[in-house]
């Protein structure tokens, strides 16, 4: 499988990451022959294979009682903020007013 | 020193723990230059905690069994008031407001966390080349690469300046530098360690793993960290058994089984070693036979398919708004986070990313992701099938010893091949780990791997013990 500078810049939207053109080189060359590496997988038959999501998992093992515990404080979640104020996280604007 | 040396020094007052923390932070600062395997070490919480021990020993009460042992601990696993970076920029100051599990009971059980240790990027890549602070090297032989991405961890063990550490190990990034450092890495049962506080890269193959300088110290650790934990909803419910107390050299018997898939591309003195070990197996009653995991050729694609497809999800938390570092010139929402990760991950982090999002995304979700976890269903069964007849496999670690400094970064694809050997038993889910195994011409040490079934680690120990002992 061969990708594009198009398909990458694409990819690059969907998971939020600013590319150089460079960068953008790199990608449609390694990614392609990665890719290409994967393509392997059509040679195996699957068929009526259930997809293997989790290891072991045990609905029992999962839940915990539903009981009120103690949580972060406002100051604790805050303290690694690059920007806050008023006990919340601050971000550029999103809406104009 | 060995753990019971140390708490037997303990006890007998030969020292105290806060001598032996004040000379471990002094070590380990001295010989730091030498490999890059630390990224800090904290010494007012690591003197804190050797305080308490010693408290705790003068008023008569029972330290703990890691009471005075100084762990590394692998800069994705987060401790209290300790920067954590996952060696990254984008982490560079981060401070947790809280410890992973495994860290909680480390230090209830007496240990000194005596610092942080370098790694890959977010656990991602198999040289250690990928941290944003500079690679690692290798103490055994300075000009390679200490294995990843848990470098820093089993560098510190094999130069002697931790008596044991943590690493994370997602396709073998604690089995691959045990083996190139020569020390003993442990990949436990998928569940059997509190996930919580470990920093996501793959969330259904993430392990937090001891690595130590003999079987017997790392079930010791593993002892201490495994077990339930309300906090992660898949750690395993099962009980901890008391694994050092199995030690017992009693092998005799035992049926181990050698994949031909592994050994068919098993070349070189690797080999060599690999097939002088199970010679040596077979000398201490193991029987061995030869066993088929036939959908093994696959299992490198479907790892870095699933693996990145967490890790796109996982990482995208990473935005700036809440901690980390955020970029500068972030006009609008969507440009701050954009510039925030396009600046602070580095190149391989960006790659898996990447791969992870375009897997995942409309057209190839079910032609890539769907089918390598239909493929992951098959190495399980492979695997399952062998366990029916045999207790233990044996294999390589890796298809070779550690390799030179920038011999391997350029081709990312190589590098993920490498991995052929570590990453089947993780998708599997389960327990394998790394024993030293001798050393090629050069000096370079090769691990031989242990795979048992779920659950099953103190027959692997067992195992692995009476090779190291023999």
């Amino acid at each position: 499988m061969k990708l594009t500078e198009a398909q990458v810049e694409y990819v690059a939207k969907l998971a939020n990451l600013s590319l150089t053109p460079e960068e953008v080189g790199e990608m449609v060359h390694h990614l392609g022959g990665i890719l290409e590496h994967m393509d392997k997988l059509s040679e195996i038959n699957t068929d009526g294979i259930e997809p293997m999501r989790q290891v072991l998992y045990n609905d029992a093992d999962s839940l915990r009682p539903d009981v009120e515990r103690e949580s972060l404080t406002n100051e604790a979640a805050l303290s690694n903020a690059p920007v806050s104020g008023n006990g919340y996280f601050k971000v550029p604007r999103v809406i104009e007013r | 020193m060995s753990i019971s040396r140390i708490t037997t020094g303990l006890k007998n007052k030969s020292f105290s723990a806060t001598e032996i923390t004040r000379q471990a932070l002094d070590f380990a600062g001295r010989e730091n230059p030498k490999t890059n395997a630390w990224l800090l070490l904290a010494h007012e919480s690591a003197l804190a905690s050797a305080a308490r021990v010693d408290e705790q020993i003068a008023a008569g009460h029972d330290p703990g069994p890691l009471a005075g042992v100084t762990v590394a601990v692998k800069d994705v696993i987060l401790t209290k008031g300790i920067r954590t970076t996952c060696g990254s920029k984008i982490l560079g100051e981060f401070i947790p407001p809280y410890s992973a599990t495994a860290i909680d009971r480390i230090e209830a059980a007496g240990g000194i966390i005596l610092g942080k240790t370098n790694c890959d990027e977010f656990a991602m890549g198999s040289s250690n080349e990928n941290s944003a602070f500079g690679p690692v090297r290798n103490p055994v032989a300075l000009d390679r690469v200490p294995g990843g991405s848990s470098g820093g961890s089993a560098a510190a063990v094999a130069q002697n300046t931790a008596i044991v550490s943590l690493g994370s190990d997602t396709g073998g990034s604690v089995r691959q530098p045990a083996s190139f450092c020569g020390v003993v890495g442990v990949t436990p049962t998928y569940g059997r360690v509190s996930r919580y506080g470990l920093v996501a890269y793959a969330s259904s193959l993430d392990h937090i793993a001891p690595f130590a300088r003999s079987v017997r110290d790392a079930a010791t650790l593993l002892e201490v960290i495994a077990g339930r934990d309300p906090l992660d909803s898949t750690s395993a419910g099962a009980a901890v058994p008391n694994y050092a107390a199995h030690l017992d050299g009693n092998v005799r018997g035992l049926k181990l089984g050698v994949p031909v898939e592994y050994m068919k591309h098993a070349t070189g003195e690797t080999a060599d070693l690999i097939h002088k070990a199970i010679r040596d197996l077979e000398d201490l009653g193991c029987e061995i036979r030869e066993i088929s995991l036939p959908a093994t050729d696959y299992a490198v694609a479907a790892y870095y398919i699933i693996a990145t497809a967490e890790a796109s999800s996982n990482l995208a938390r990473f935005d700036g708004a809440r901690y980390g570092t955020r970029a500068t010139e972030s006009g609008t929402l969507g440009e701050m986070y954009r510039n925030t990760r396009g600046q602070g991950f580095g190149a391989e982090v960006k790659r898996r990313i990447m791969l992870g999002t375009y897997v995942l995304s409309h057209g190839y979700y079910d032609a890539y992701y769907v089918k390598a976890q239909k493929v992951r269903t098959l190495i399980t069964r492979d695997f399952t099938r062998a366990f029916e007849s045999v207790d233990a496999i044996v294999a390589p670690v890796s298809p070779f010893p550690a390799f030179k400094l920038g011999e391997k970064v350029n081709d990312p694809m190589e590098m993920y091949l490498s991995d052929i050997y570590t990453i089947t038993g993780s998708l599997a889910g389960i327990p394998c780990m790394s024993v030293p195994c001798g050393n090629t011409s050069e000096g370079l040490p090769v691990g031989l791997q242990i795979l048992c079934n779920h659950f099953q680690e103190s027959k692997m120990f067992r195992l692995a013990d009476a090779y190291e002992q023999r």
